[in-house]
């Protein structure tokens, strides 16, 4: 029997979400048998909180893709790319939270405030949860496509505090997070372009009164 | 007791001796006869060996080697894995496991020291020559790095002040000056700016003189693997790792206080002391606690990493500005 069109997307979501499972897969297995290097602790920081921002350029790249190869369908992956986003931001924070500060609301609340790049860090993952609220059919509805695309255009600035946090904490070798900011400004001229063009296309509006 | 054997291809004694064992052996040997003798060092040998043998793995493992009981942190050793492992070593990669793999084809020999500036006996000397009068002995240090890890470390080598007394510094000598090799070639991370090389490291000559301050040219009971900053390389332990400077060919006297390589990058994040102190945080995170290798969570860390006796050095001077 072949599959209809909904059963094979959810079974390409699925393939989507196993893929993007695998670092997270990973880092369990290796907590377990011990094979995280000398510091499991850091390693599981930096994979956690690497994947996060991975994730979230990559759910960032979908629009300009989308554009660029006229690849209509792939927009049905986006929500899946950024809840798994801020799933990993959520786990880097837990390893943060249980790990270094040991679960002390009271010292986290203090580290928070007292170091920038942890502040960003701690913004950037706030910012995120009511996206995460609002990615249900149901929120799209009830806020309506124009309010929800307003609420949800907060996700650049979440890439940026998130790549400016990660700049913070590097001692010299900044070549990673330079290399992210290249290729979020990339989607970034990507996307004005478009916008540009689509406003030049659009029929004229009514002048302003 | 160990019982003997000797298979086809005769293994030595220490080849086939699990290091934990052997190191076990080690310390129940050097606390029993430090006692026995009542003094700081003991003697640490090999009782199953024979001396031939001995002198054909000169190079590969220090024998009678002894440790300095004086300088014993009685706190768990870090596997020697993770020693070799988990290295800062920017010439060879800024990842952590960079230094290991890059440094693998890393030439030690021949190996020239430069010893200069303000001294009567400055030298140029091939680093074998340099070593072979010093008197080797182990310490157990406590290594803590300025990004909050630690580890406990059996060096093996000799007190810098040795090094420096046989240079006879001049009375214009206020400071040491240390300088890495710069070789592209050898080592690959210098390829890229990431620091201002060669890497440049400096102590005051009262710092330098200190008992506590080191030379290493061995870890472990082995040569210096190349990831730890082979073949000579600087420990002291109640500043941050990045003082301990690797890979070093040249010592200098110097009048004014030299540049360092983290100071220039960086001034206000790392200072030209850099002494361990849970009490000035880095600017960007705390240097309270400390997670040591092998631990989940983090511990306190102590002032001057636990060296009280350094304390005297400082006399007078606001640590919280003089960081």
């Amino acid at each position: 029997m072949p599959l209809t069109i909904k059963q094979k997307l959810l079974l390409t979501k699925m393939l989507l979400g196993a893929i993007l499972m695998v670092p997270l897969g990973m880092l369990i297995t290796g907590f377990f048998t011990d094979n995280l290097g000398a510091n499991p602790v850091e390693k599981m920081t930096h994979v956690t909180g690497d994947w996060a921002l991975r994730i979230l350029l990559i759910s960032l790249a979908v629009t300009p893709m989308q554009r660029l190869f006229k690849w209509r369908k792939i927009i049905l992956y986006r929500r899946l790319l950024g809840l798994l986003a801020f799933f990993y931001a959520l786990l880097h924070f837990s390893v943060y939270l249980i790990f270094d500060q040991e679960l002390n609301f009271a010292d986290t609340l203090t580290d928070i405030k007292k170091r920038p790049y942890i502040l960003l860090g701690t913004i950037a993952l706030g910012l995120m949860i009511p996206l995460a609220l609002t990615s249900t059919d149901r929120m799209i509805r009830r806020l309506g496509a124009k309010k929800w695309k307003k609420i949800h255009k907060s996700v650049y600035l979440v890439c940026l505090l998130a790549i400016t946090h990660y700049w913070w904490l590097v001692k010299a070798d900044i070549s990673l997070p330079a290399f992210y900011l290249l290729i979020f400004s990339s989607l970034m001229v990507l996307r004005l372009n478009a916008t540009r063009k689509s406003h030049k296309d659009a029929p004229a509006k009514t002048p302003p009164q | 007791m160990l019982i003997k054997i000797r298979d086809h291809c005769a293994a030595t004694e220490q080849e086939i001796t699990p290091k934990e064992l052997y190191l076990n052996r080690r310390e129940i040997i050097a606390g029993a006869s430090s006692a026995a003798i009542g003094i700081g060092t003991a003697a640490i040998t090999m009782p199953f060996e024979a001396p031939e043998a001995r002198a054909a793995k000169a190079t590969k493992i220090f024998e009678s080697v002894t440790r300095n009981s004086a300088f014993d942190v009685k706190e768990k050793l870090t596997p020697e894995k993770d020693v070799t492992s988990y290295n800062n070593f920017y010439e060879f990669g800024t990842d952590k496991e960079d230094p290991k793999r890059l440094s693998a084809g890393f030439h030690t020999k021949p190996w020239k020291l430069i010893i200069e500036g303000e001294c009567d006996k400055p030298a140029s000397i091939e680093l074998d020559d340099f070593i072979k009068p010093q008197k080797l002995e182990e310490r157990i240090y406590r290594l803590r790095c300025v990004e909050a890890w630690s580890m406990v470390i059996p060096w093996i080598g000799f007190p810098l002040a040795d090094v420096i007394k046989a240079a006879k510094p001049n009375s214009k000598a206020k400071y040491v000056a240390f300088t890495t090799l710069q070789n592209q070639e050898q080592m690959p991370g210098q390829k890229h700016p990431i620091l201002d090389w060669p890497y440049r490291e400096g102590l005051r000559l009262d710092e330098a003189l200190h008992p506590l301050t080191f030379l290493a040219v061995g870890l472990y009971g082995e040569v210096l693997p190349n990831q730890n900053g082979a073949p000579l390389r600087l420990v002291v332990p109640w500043k941050y790792g990045f003082k301990s400077i690797k890979s070093i060919v040249k010592i200098s006297f110097t009048s004014t206080q030299p540049k360092t390589t983290w100071n220039m990058m960086a001034p206000e994040e790392y200072g030209f002391y850099s002494n361990v102190n849970p009490k000035v945080d880095h600017p960007r995170w705390t240097q309270a606690r400390e997670r040591r290798i092998g631990e989940l969570f983090k511990r306190d860390t102590l002032m001057f990493n636990g060296y009280e006796q350094v304390a005297s050095l400082y006399q007078g001077m606001d640590l919280k500005k003089d960081y």
